[in-house]
């Protein structure tokens, strides 16, 4: 009989460890000049260093130091005063210098820690997850497999290169080991990943998109009979690319660990992929060969040693904890947990700050960034804040409140803006998108529209409010629904005399 | 007490991909362990106050800012290139990992 999760976790205990991976958001790759732009054509975005030419210099890039400082400053690392590249040998097409450059015993930052809250049987509980390490190096190539069934390695028949993300700034982040969490193993997981994940962003250093592997994550897992006080041996679960994700993956690894155990079946030590369809993993390369990098200090890059007057400077500009201002926008906003959500999981809250900062009302900027943009955006599979600025969508919100749009001519005006037309009150100018409100042109319209429906106009005499309803449609209609429709009906009722 | 037994050298060689026979993994651990014995009497002359060392200039903080450069073209990258498809290097299939 199969053990579930509940069943697993009654009679194992969890112990995680978790390394994310993080690409800065540098314009120019770690150790050479090259752009780091994604979607360029295979291959225009190298040099001899990014492709191990011989007799190459690399030089380190000043923006990813900082960065990755930052990084160590905010989740609360002692800066290393002196700290070395190493070269992480493996052989292998991805890397085409034969060796990853990277960090071995010389990390840049060391021993920090992330608070955590998650909901628990008794509550809301925190939990602290330890850093063992914030180390710099570098990303590899894209393998296109080609030939073979499944498109997969095996049974490939050849691999084509393209080197463009090769050297691209990378930070790691590894945890150490997290017990503890008993059954809240997955909860913690992803609580982790969340918090780093919104920390990356308020420092700006990453765009952190999951999805499309800015940040990327590896679990560790192993369990061990609750009590027993021992580590079982773990899996590296490879392959996890969403917050979701990460929490089945652990969810996943404890119940097949668990299952094997108990039929008395050992744990292998190995990476494993995980699978987004079924939430399981399937073993990959085999560890037991012990991995052999044969790490060495780099010979052509220089110790990084940072100054304290530096790291002081860096401290100084941290942002406020995104877990402090979150808390902070939604009194201010008074909006619900939900909403509040949404808008850090749409990576909106900055945006929306700004647009309301500078002059918008709150629930008409949030409505406009989650709904129109967000519509606009996902249509054309584009991030919402590359298509309009803040300070455009203020623009529009305020003309909204002083009743020179409609919401429906609002979104006229943000389509045009999207669509290249300019500023919104040039979008409003070239397309006449202007409320009607002066009232002798009303009247006309509402005139010939009772005109039109004498009856429904006697309706409305006789007390029949709703039946207005007719000849307001029919004076939007007439006015191309740039009318006010509230304004319409003001004055409408009051001509039949039926107005307040 | 050989520095490298053949052992090690057959273990790099595989690491590096390196096909070898068995008379160039024995000539090759014979001639590694004459290199490294030579490099172990360096290391004797390096007394406890000499810190290992991994660059030959005491300079720390070598930094370029962060400002794209132009880079090779296509045609210029894969210029050395054995073999290419696509605007892409193209290397044989590789057996054993994922
Ligand atoms: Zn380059």
């Amino acid at each position: 009989m199969a053990l579930n999760y509940d069943q697993a976790v009654a009679k194992y205990e969890p112990t995680l460890g978790l390394e994310v991976h993080v690409e800065l958001n540098t314009h120019s790759k770690m150790f050479c000049s090259c752009s780091t732009e994604f979607g360029a054509e295979p291959n225009t975005q190298t040099c001899p260093v990014c492709l191990g030419l011989p007799g190459a210099l690399p030089v380190v890039n000043g923006k990813a130091i900082e960065s990755s400082i930052l990084i160590g400053l905010a989740l609360n690392c002692s800066i290393a005063p002196f700290s070395r590249f190493a070269r992480k040998n493996y052989f292998y097409p991805d890397m085409p210098k034969n060796f990853q450059t990277s960090q071995y015993d010389e990390p840049i930052c060391v021993n920090g820690y992330l608070d955590v809250e998650i909901e628990t049987d008794e509550g809301a509980k925190q939990f602290r997850v330890e850093i063992e390490r914030v180390h710099m190096e570098e990303d590899t190539g894209k393998s296109l497999h080609v030939g073979g069934a499944t498109g997969r390695i095996h049974g490939a028949d050849y691999s084509l290169l393209d080197y463009n993300r090769a050297g691209i700034p990378l930070v790691e982040i590894v945890t150490k080991i997290v017990g503890g969490t008993g059954k809240y193993a997955p909860q913690v997981a992803r609580a982790y990943v969340t918090e780093l994940r919104d920390i990356l962003r308020s420092l700006q250093v990453s765009d952190v998109k999951m999805e499309q592997g800015s940040m990327r994550c590896d679990v560790n897992l192993s369990l061990a009979p609750i009590g027993s006080g021992a580590l079982g041996t773990r899996s590296e679960t490879k392959n996890v690319n969403s917050l979701r994700s990460v929490e089945r993956a652990v969810v996943g690894e404890v119940v097949r660990q668990a299952n094997r155990l108990e039929t008395g079946e050992r744990i292998v030590q190995e990476t494993r992929h995980f699978l987004e369809e079924s939430g399981q993993t399937r073993p990959g390369r085999s560890k037991e060969q012990a991995e052999d990098y044969r790490y060495f200090p780099e010979p052509d890059l220089v110790p990084v040693v940072p100054n304290s007057e530096w790291i002081e400077v860096l401290r100084a500009t941290l942002p406020e904890k995104p877990s402090i201002r979150r808390k902070r926008l939604q009194d201010e906003w008074n909006v619900s947990d939900k909403e509040m959500a949404s808008l850090v999981n749409a990576g909106l809250l900055n945006v929306v700050e700004a647009t309301i900062s500078l002059g918008a009302d709150p629930a008409r900027a949030r409505s406009w960034w989650l709904g129109e943009i967000s519509r606009l955006a996902n249509e054309k599979e584009v991030d919402p804040i590359s298509l309009i600025s803040a300070s455009q969508v203020a623009e529009v919100i305020q003309l909204i409140e002083a009743g020179e749009l409609t919401d429906k001519l609002a979104r006229q005006v943000v389509e045009g803006v999207i669509a290249g037309g300019g500023t919104p009150v040039q979008v409003i100018a070239q397309r006449g998108l202007k409320v009607v409100s002066d009232d002798s042109a009303l009247m006309i319209a509402i005139e010939a529209a009772i005109a039109a429906q004498p009856d429904t106009a006697d309706r409305v005499r006789g007390g029949n409010i709703p039946a207005a309803g007719a000849l307001i449609g029919a004076v939007m209609k007439a006015t191309g629904g740039q009318a006010d429709a509230a304004k319409v009906r003001e004055l409408l009722l009051k001509h039949l005399g039926k107005g307040e | 007490m050989a520095a490298i037994s053949r052992d090690d050298v057959a273990h790099l060689a595989k690491l590096a991909r390196i096909e070898m026979s068995e008379a160039e993994l024995d000539h090759l651990a014979k001639e590694l362990d004459v290199i490294l014995g030579a490099v172990a009497r360096v290391q004797e002359v390096a007394g406890a106050d000499v810190p290992p060392t991994s660059h030959p200039i005491p300079v720390n903080n070598v930094v370029r800012e962060d400002v794209v450069r132009p880079s090779l073209t296509q045609q210029e990258a894969l210029s050395g290139a054995p073999a290419q498809a696509d605007g892409r290097f193209k290397v044989p299939q590789i057996l054993g990992e994922e």
